[in-house]
């Protein structure tokens, strides 16, 4: 019984396995690479030596045999048996966990970071790959009928499966992909991590980036004052509400006014790449370089971009990680506005598709792990265009399926299509659903 | 209730892309500054600066052409030297020179070129060209300057430098950038608009290091350079070499001009420099020191310089009071030496012995007849009105404002009407006694040499002149040539008027200017002596010839040598003969003037 259904005989036409496939995720996916390919080569293309998109010797055609290899991948993933993923989940993230802790040692440094593995020809970052383990092993956890994330013992061990990645990759260091891990938090969000939590993430957030922003903090302090004094006012009078209002208040003034002290105090790059955020003109030719550069490119696209292979900023380099981070770059500058709008609107469509899919799963397993690629790839899709149009500050992770770069597009095509391997299989995993 | 947060999710990705769209709508569509800048980025505007115009005379020889130069350029990731003393000989260059050029190239950019000697002659390229080649880097830019093959008129042609941010504000149009040559005086600024022709600019992309990556837009958006129109001047090189080989070592002005069109033949201004010295590479130093110079040979004398008309002037009282019907050819008065100093000579004398004898108190009566006519019974009054009336016909003449001369920086004159002595003495506070020396062309008169050499031109025509110029065709076509220059102007004197004229001026040369006189061309000429309070007098002369056909008219003047009847008619006359004989008959005057010893 456990045969795959393509095997089978005398099934009838929709019981095929191959329309059980969610075939428009697919088309999204290729799509997006189609679209990245092409941009890798406008990125890396130089007129006066013009090569082929296929020539092995340029990025665009190296791309390619990533491309093709990630084919092969798919293929592998779609042919395996569907409880591997499952049955495999804490191997694979104990496997993982185990080569990150090698990283540090026996990686590659490149720009102060161990980040990479040289295996022969190929580098290949586990930071990408242990993701997808990460989100199997989260999967595999919460699956647990009785794992509650109300409960703060639950909400523990959820936060332990992610941290120990995260401080394991902090070692190498690689702050950005770190960061990625924090997406894990919107999947635990669906699954029932308390609403407080974000809120008062939100709220954090929020505080921090005025008090970075504004010049006097007097200007954050005064309507919090005012705020506390309103909630006292206008609630209950006891004096257990007033104090922890009071307390949370000052808590939120003092740690307005300590932010600015403790920026002061991290290394320059790091405080520079925060303030340039918010003024981009500070040093437009030091730190706000790339961000800068970006922004013309993206900008002088306008609405419909200068056309295929016309854009200068990005061909002639005046963007530095064009074909990898920044490769949003050419999109916006050789496709303008429109091209923009095509590919958020694909990103986004692919994100929803992916939340439609999460929620029709029948097993805690399946679903756990499709909002793991729906946290995953809408963090990535969020800050690497953010980034590239000054709204967030430069942090060094790829656009999913657009990048150039063997490590990212295996991850994120191993990341997706395990949840498609997961969903096609979606009937017979209906009798472990709790 | 978990199950409801999946919407919370797809909201939360849909405003993400909202943002996301709305950013960069805001920085793609309604900010357009990032295409500027991009642009500012990729793309080099490299100018293409057209040829300018070339300036011939009025007989098509070539006065001023342009002059190719060479600059070395290099760029140093490519330039490699092995024997430094070799490289240094055959360039011509001084090692710590090289050194400290190569330094400057490479702080200003390791891919990009830069002079390394500028402006390398046209022998020493031919010499260097062929070894260029083995020298990686190197590469040779070609510019003009401009030249003058015989060296004259500078003053008439003027010359071009670099623009300055005067000039810079003053160009609404933004034609000019930082660093390009303009027209500085003379013709070359007064045409510069015709001269410069048209800039082409071609687009290259340029990578973030600066290399050259091709053409913007496969060139679509280059122009080509148009270049300059070519003008003919009015000059005739042969006069204009002669008299400034005349003027050599003196100081002074020579207009000659064609009567019967204003064309200028000849302008000089003595001491003449050599425009070549304002050309090319030694323009800094060179301008400098001509600036310094205390002879002031940058001081365009012919239109700038200043000087009491004198006795030529009586000439143009003559004529006026004919018109005016207050004297008669045959109006006669006492050479009354109480009235103002007179020189010994028959008296009384009628106009015609007035001007032949250049008599002061005869214009000093006649004078007093013209603007005093009774109109007022206050004779402050009386003066008055006589003086606005008489400044009017005056300045019919071209006196007392800008001639109109196709060069920059020309000088008005004066000719003072009631207003200047309301200024200096008050309103009904000056009569005749007070002006009395304007009879004689004293006072507060000034005029330019320019100014001279018209009036000769108008004695010449009987009445009429057109304003002097020194534009003959503008790309071959004499239509082209500004409307001003063809227009006659009447000075509001009868042609009969001046016949007397003619004959006094040909005779007068018998009485004041013996050295003047050609055999076989009669010359109507009128010495005149520029009173200067700081030293010797000028020698003034103006003439026209031949007396029955005018073909030239001209003023002389040459500072600090005493009597017009030496100096000035002899170089007036020395220029009559070049122009209308092609030769000259008369070696001894001509070393006379050369030697350039006028005392008695």
């Amino acid at each position: 019984m456990f045969w795959p259904e393509i095997l089978e005989t005398n099934v009838r036409q929709d019981d095929l396995y191959i329309n059980k496939i969610d075939w428009l995720t697919i088309l999204i996916y290729f799509a997006l690479v189609m679209i990245g390919w092409f941009n890798i080569y406008a990125a890396v293309y130089d007129e006066q030596a013009a090569k082929s998109i296929f020539d092995f010797s340029i990025n665009s055609g190296k791309q390619l045999v990533w491309i093709g290899t990630a084919v092969l991948l798919i293929t592998v993933i779609m042919v395996a048996d569907y409880r591997l993923f499952d049955n495999l989940s804490m191997i694979l993230y104990g496997f993982f966990l185990l080569i990150l802790l090698l990283t540090p040692f026996i990686g590659k440094e490149i720009n102060g970071q161990r980040a990479w593995f040289e295996l022969g020809p190929f580098r290949l970052q586990p930071g990408e790959f242990a993701k997808f383990a990460t989100a199997l092993a989260l999967a595999k956890f919460i699956e647990k009928p009785s794992f509650d994330l109300s409960q703060p013992k639950y909400q523990l061990q959820a936060i332990l499966i992610i941290m120990i990645p995260v401080s394991l990759i902090m070692l190498q260091p690689d702050t950005g992909t770190a960061m990625v891990y924090m997406a894990f938090f919107i999947m635990l969000y669906r699954e029932g991590m308390p609403q407080k939590y974000y809120v008062m993430a939100l709220v954090f957030i929020a505080v921090s980036l005025l008090s970075l922003g504004v010049e006097n903090n007097l200007y954050i302090a005064v309507p919090v004052a005012s705020l506390t004094v309103i909630l006292i006012l206008m609630g209950k009078k006891n004096w257990q509400r007033i104090i922890t209002l009071c307390l949370i208040g000052t808590a939120v003034i003092a740690y307005s006014y300590s932010l600015d002290m403790v920026v002061s105090k991290l290394p320059a790059h790091q405080q520079n790449r925060i303030m340039v955020l918010f003024n981009p003109d500070l040093d437009p030719l030091g730190v706000g370089w790339n961000v800068t550069q970006s922004k013309i490119a993206i900008g002088s696209g306008g609405f419909w971009g200068k056309g295929y292979l016309e854009g200068t900023q990005t061909k002639f380099d005046f963007v530095p990680e064009q074909h990898t981070d920044f490769i949003f770059c050419t999109l916006g500058e050789e496709f303008g506005w429109i091209g923009s709008l095509v590919v958020v609107a694909l990103f986004a469509a692919l994100l929803i598709r992916l939340v439609f899919l999460a929620e029709r799963q029948k097993t805690r397993f399946s679903r756990v792990y499709g909002y793991c690629v729906v946290s995953i790839l809408l963090f990535h899709f969020m800050i690497n265009i953010s980034m590239t149009i000054g709204l967030f500050p430069v942090v060094g992770i790829p656009l999913p399926f657009f990048s150039y770069g063997g490590s990212s597009l295996w991850s994120f095509t191993i990341l997706l299509f395990i949840f498609i391997k997961l969903d096609s299989h979606r009937i017979q995993l209906l009798g472990r659903m709790n | 209730m978990n199950e409801n947060r999946h919407s919370v999710i797809i909201i939360v990705i849909i405003i993400v892309g909202l943002i996301l769209l709305s950013k960069l709508f805001m920085i793609q569509v309604i900010d357009d500054s990032f295409l500027r800048r991009a642009e500012r980025n990729a793309v080099q505007r490299i100018v293409d600066y057209p040829y300018r115009g070339l300036v011939y005379d009025r007989n098509d020889e070539l006065l001023v052409y342009n002059n190719p130069v060479f600059d070395l350029m290099v760029i140093p990731q490519e330039f490699n030297i092995v024997d430094t003393a070799k490289f240094c000989k055959l360039f011509q260059i001084e090692k710590e020179e090289l050194k400290e050029k190569y330094k400057a190239a490479r702080k200003y950019s390791w891919v990009k070129p830069s002079p390394l000697i500028k402006q390398i002659s046209n022998t020493d390229f031919a010499r260097i060209q062929d070894y260029l080649i083995d020298y990686p880097g190197l590469f040779v830019m070609t510019r003009s300057v401009r030249a003058y093959p015989d060296s004259v008129a500078s003053s008439a042609l003027g010359y071009i430098a670099e623009i300055v941010p005067r000039q810079l504000e003053r160009d609404s149009a933004h034609y000019y950038n930082q660093g390009d040559y303009i027209g500085h005086s003379g013709l070359e600024s007064y045409y510069e608009k015709f001269l410069r022709g048209k800039k082409g600019a071609k687009y290259k992309m340029v990578n973030v290091r600066g290399v050259d990556k091709g053409s913007f837009k496969n060139g679509q958006l280059d122009t080509a350079s148009i270049p300059g129109l070519n003008l003919q001047s009015t000059i005739d090189m042969a006069l204009q070499k002669y008299g400034e080989k005349l003027m050599k070592g003196k100081r002074g002005s020579v207009v000659a001009i064609q009567p019967k069109t204003g064309e200028i033949l000849s302008m000089i201004s003595a001491p003449v420099y050599d425009p070549n010295l304002l050309a090319g590479s030694a323009y800094g130093k060179n301008y400098l020191k001509l600036r310094n110079d205390s002879t002031k040979p940058l001081f365009n004398r012919p239109i700038m310089a200043m000087y009491p008309p004198g006795s030529i002037f009586k000439i143009v009282q003559s004529l006026i009071g004919l018109q005016w019907g207050i004297i008669t050819p045959n109006t006669t008065f006492a050479c009354n030496k109480s009235l103002v100093a007179c020189h010994n000579h028959p008296s009384p004398v009628n106009l015609f012995g007035a001007i032949r004898n250049s008599c002061n108190p005869y214009y000093h009566q006649a004078f007093r007849m013209m603007i005093n006519q009774d109109i007022s019974s206050n004779t402050f009054t009386d003066t008055q009105i006589g003086l606005d009336k008489w400044h009017e016909a005056v300045e019919k003449f071209g006196l007392g404002n800008k001639l109109g001369v196709d060069l920059p920086y020309e000088s008005s004159g004066s000719v003072p009407s009631s207003k200047l002595y309301d200024r200096i003495y008050g309103k009904g506070r000056w009569k005749y006694s007070t002006i009395y020396s304007l009879s004689i062309g004293q006072g507060e008169m000034q005029v330019t040499p320019l100014q001279m050499a018209n009036l000769a031109a108008i004695f010449a025509n009987k009445g009429y002149y057109f304003t002097p110029h020194l534009i003959k065709s503008i790309n071959g076509n004499p239509d082209d040539i500004p409307e001003e220059f063809t227009t006659k102007h009447d000075v509001g004197v009868a042609p009969h008027h001046f016949d007397m004229v003619h004959d006094a001026m040909a005779e007068a040369l018998y009485g004041t200017a013996m050295r003047a006189i050609i055999k076989d061309i009669t010359i109507a000429g009128k010495t005149g002596t520029a009173q200067n309070p700081h030293g010797e007098d000028h020698s003034v002369f103006v003439a026209f010839a031949p007396k029955e056909d005018p073909q030239i008219a001209i003023a002389v003047y040459v500072e600090n040598a005493g009597w017009g009847g030496r100096a000035a008619a002899s170089t007036a006359s020395l220029m009559i003969e070049q122009y209308l004989r092609g030769h000259i008959e008369r070696p001894a005057l001509e070393e006379y003037v050369l030697a350039g010893d006028f005392g008695d």
